[in-house]
């Protein structure tokens, strides 16, 4: 068995509630609050406790969970965790966004299970501290008992198979603590992109895991973005939106890091000129690719939006960090949105 | 543990400052040529606290992604922008779409070089009271259209001085400064590049003392609509030597750029209160000066298409209008004798040329007639300006830098 997916799925069960878990697991551990709590970098990331020493296991104490919709990194697997101290929870907003309190980790691991015996290859933290969020990268170290800090990040070789079978080699990048800001950026401050209750999904087909520890939600129910991948959960247009909120509003939102370029892809944002209906380059250098238009209703092979989407060269690459291939599936879904889009709009 | 080696080589390097600041401010020094070269200046310029001197040593960086500053109040200065300099050079770049990006306020960047990105030079975005001092971005081949798009590329920033820096080469401007207000650009060089210069949606700018030569047009004053800040405004273009910008345009279709006629000196399009005074004109085969509507088509309705208020006075004009490089040019020179004058208007919006030279009308006050049913003809803007522009002034802690 995979070892990364193992880890994963142990935590999984054992953050799936009140069940006794026998064995060595400490189930009863939480992670280094007055760590998390401090104004430290540590250059371990086992300074925090999230993992069970020596490991790359999330402990039971955290709350794992996925995204309906994934930001595309290199198609690697992503698990994602949560971890707020013991008498606080985040209250869900209307617009969907948690208010995590002071003491929050999100903890992201990346690798590919087919890489390294799918061990993680990074793992991101995202604390909420008294003075705002601070983004810290960790790579893990050869022996895979610990990660260490790379603040200035680092390209690592990796090679894995896309779902497709084909064999990427590739020099994945992980971002510095700065690139971390970058796509994390609202109004110049960091915050998380990912845990908003519309895309959030707890348990795997494994087990369930009670998230109400965590999260209380609004009375009103929040409707979920459709997955991006599955035709079921919502209309090619529909698909299309959630899959450039997640992989691009980020930063193409009025106060992210590409508002200069007046493209808007929230998931509230209209399609119209705004969201790139139409819309003539601003500042896109040669990522117009000699295209008029973002996109040109009915004409993918005249959108520069595809255009760039498909490159691999950073002078025309969006996005600008975290994708050293094409997320070929992505874009044929991208594709396939303008392609039906009538000509005249 | 790198971490804490990095600390301690930070300690070692630590130098009494010789800057102005806060008693703590110290000057961490970088050198390339070891292994980590490119991990110890990006953590450099991670780890600098405000106050702080990033120094960069002379030698060459072989860079494969990125560099980013998001801390306020950091001085980044190298030994030199030339052979012998601190030259980071970008030729094998993997990621990010710029060579160094800063996202903080009160940043001073002064004395180094940055060649041959993948896409643009130093961009500086949300960055208040910035100085550009005495830089290199260059693209070490010369124009081609695979070059990045920006050379210096402030946007959406108060505050923004740019002085005596040099850049070749980039396939759409050398100098942009989009979206942005309170800018004085100065003393400098862009040279082969599409647009030497581009204001773009963005008010207050003094653009003065510079020489833009050989590029497809020097200096363009723009607005555009769809954008977060538009409605660009009070521009003043002064004593600039504008010569010889015959480069063949080589900006990708589709960029506003790619629409500039090679051989253009001064561009203005749908911007109000523009003055353009004083500059030294030559070798501009299309035209010195052009003062033209957006033409294109748009769909936001609070843009504002047309030039108003533009003024064009004491202007030296060389050889001007040899050779115009847009479609029907060529006919209508033929017509008049075998050139255009130096000035070149499309009819649309207002302004007034007080220079003792020839205007040319294309009589197409509306900007949605295509340029097709063009009806040139001698045009006379003689007339009273509007009161001068004030002279911009930027926060005294700016130009301190400099001395």
């Amino acid at each position: 068995m995979r070892r990364f997916a193992a880890a994963i799925a142990a935590a999984l069960l054992c953050a799936s509630g009140a069940y006794a878990v026998s064995g060595p697991l400490p189930d009863q551990a939480v992670p280094h609050q007055a760590v998390i709590d401090g104004t430290a970098m540590p250059t371990k990331l086992s300074a925090f406790g999230l993992f069970r020493e020596g490991t790359s296991e999330l402990i039971p104490a955290l709350l794992p969970y996925s995204l309906r919709t994934p930001l595309f990194s290199d198609y690697a697997e992503k698990h994602r965790a949560v971890w707020m101290p013991p008498g606080t929870n985040a209250p869900i907003g209307r617009d969907g966004v948690p208010g995590f309190p002071v003491g929050t980790v999100i903890v992201k691991s990346f690798g590919w299970p087919d890489w390294n015996g799918g061990r993680p290859v990074e793992t991101r933290l995202l604390i909420r501290r008294a003075g705002g969020w601070v983004a810290l990268p960790y790579i893990w170290d050869a022996d895979g008992r610990d990660a260490s800090l790379a603040i200035a990040g680092r390209r690592v070789p990796v090679t894995f198979r896309s779902p497709d079978g084909i064999s990427h080699s590739i020099n994945y990048a992980v971002p510095n603590k700065n690139q971390c800001k970058e796509c994390h950026s609202l109004k110049g401050d960091i915050v998380p992109i990912g845990p908003k209750a519309n895309n959030m999904e707890f348990g795997t087909a494994g087990g369930r895991s009670d998230s109400s520890r965590f999260f209380s939600y609004p009375a009103m129910r929040i409707a979920s973005m459709p997955k991006w991948d599955d035709p079921k959960s919502g209309t090619v247009q529909d698909r299309a939106r959630a899959y450039l909120a997640v992989n691009c509003s980020h930063c193409h939102n009025p106060e992210g890091s590409a508002s200069n370029s007046g493209l808007f892809l929230r998931w509230t944002d209209p399609v119209n000129v705004n969201y790139g209906i139409g819309k003539r380059p601003t500042a896109a250098g040669r990522g117009s690719g000699g295209m008029d238009f973002a996109i040109a209703p009915g004409d993918p092979e005249h959108s520069f939006l595809i255009y760039r989407l498909e490159s691999l060269d950073p002078g025309i690459a969006m996005p600008e960090l975290g994708r050293s291939t094409v997320h070929k599936e992505g874009a044929a879904l991208l594709r396939q949105w303008i392609a039906e889009m009538p000509k005249d709009e | 543990m790198r971490f804490h080696s990095l600390r301690r080589a930070a300690a070692l390097c630590i130098a009494a400052s010789l800057v102005a600041g806060p008693a703590a401010a110290k000057t961490i020094s970088v050198a390339a040529g070891t292994p980590d070269a490119n991990e110890k200046l990006q953590e450099a310029l991670i780890l600098a606290e405000p106050g702080d001197v990033v120094e960069l040593a002379a030698g060459t960086w072989k860079l494969a992604d990125g560099l980013s500053l998001d801390v306020n109040n950091v001085t980044v200065r190298g030994a030199g922008t030339g052979e012998g300099g601190s030259i980071l050079d970008f030729s094998g770049q993997q990621g990010a779409g710029e060579g160094l990006l800063v996202t903080s306020d009160d940043v001073y960047l002064t004395n180094f070089a940055v060649i041959n990105t993948r896409g643009d030079g130093i961009k500086s975005k949300d960055a208040d009271r910035i100085v550009y001092h005495k830089l290199r971005v260059e693209w070490t081949a010369g124009p081609k259209a695979t070059n990045g798009a920006y050379g210096i590329y402030p946007v959406e920033s108060t505050d923004v001085l740019i002085d005596s820096v040099f850049v070749r080469g980039a396939s759409d401007a050398g100098i942009y400064v989009g979206q942005s207000k309170n800018i004085v650009v100065r003393e400098s060089i862009a040279q082969e590049n599409v647009a030497g210069i581009e204001i773009e949606n963005s008010f207050d700018a003094d653009v003065h003392d510079n020489i833009a030569t050989r590029n497809t047009g020097g200096i363009l004053v723009f607005d555009l609509p769809s954008l977060p800040q538009q409605g660009g405004h009070n521009v003043r273009v002064f004593e600039n030597a504008v010569t010889d910008n015959s480069t063949p345009n080589f900006a990708p279709k589709g960029n506003i750029v790619a629409g500039v006629p090679t051989g253009t000196g001064v561009l203005v399009m749908a911007n109000r209160n523009v003055e353009v005074f004083d500059n030294v004109f030559d070798q501009n085969g299309t035209a010195n000066v052009m003062i033209v509507g957006y033409r294109y088509d748009y769909k936001d309705p609070n843009y504002q298409p047309l030039p108003k208020a533009i003024v064009v006075r004491g202007n030296q004009h060389g050889k001007a209008g040899y050779a115009p490089a847009f479609e029907g040019g060529d006919q209508i020179a033929a017509a008049l004798g075998g050139s255009l004058p130096p000035v070149l208007w499309d009819g649309a919006g207002d302004a007034v040329v007080l220079d003792d030279v020839g205007v040319l009308s294309l009589g197409l006050p509306d900007v949605k007639t295509p340029r097709s049913e063009a009806k040139p003809e001698p045009a006379n803007l003689k007339g009273t300006p509007p009161a001068p522009l004030p002279e911009i002034r930027l926060p005294a802690s700016m130009e301190a830098r400099l001395k």
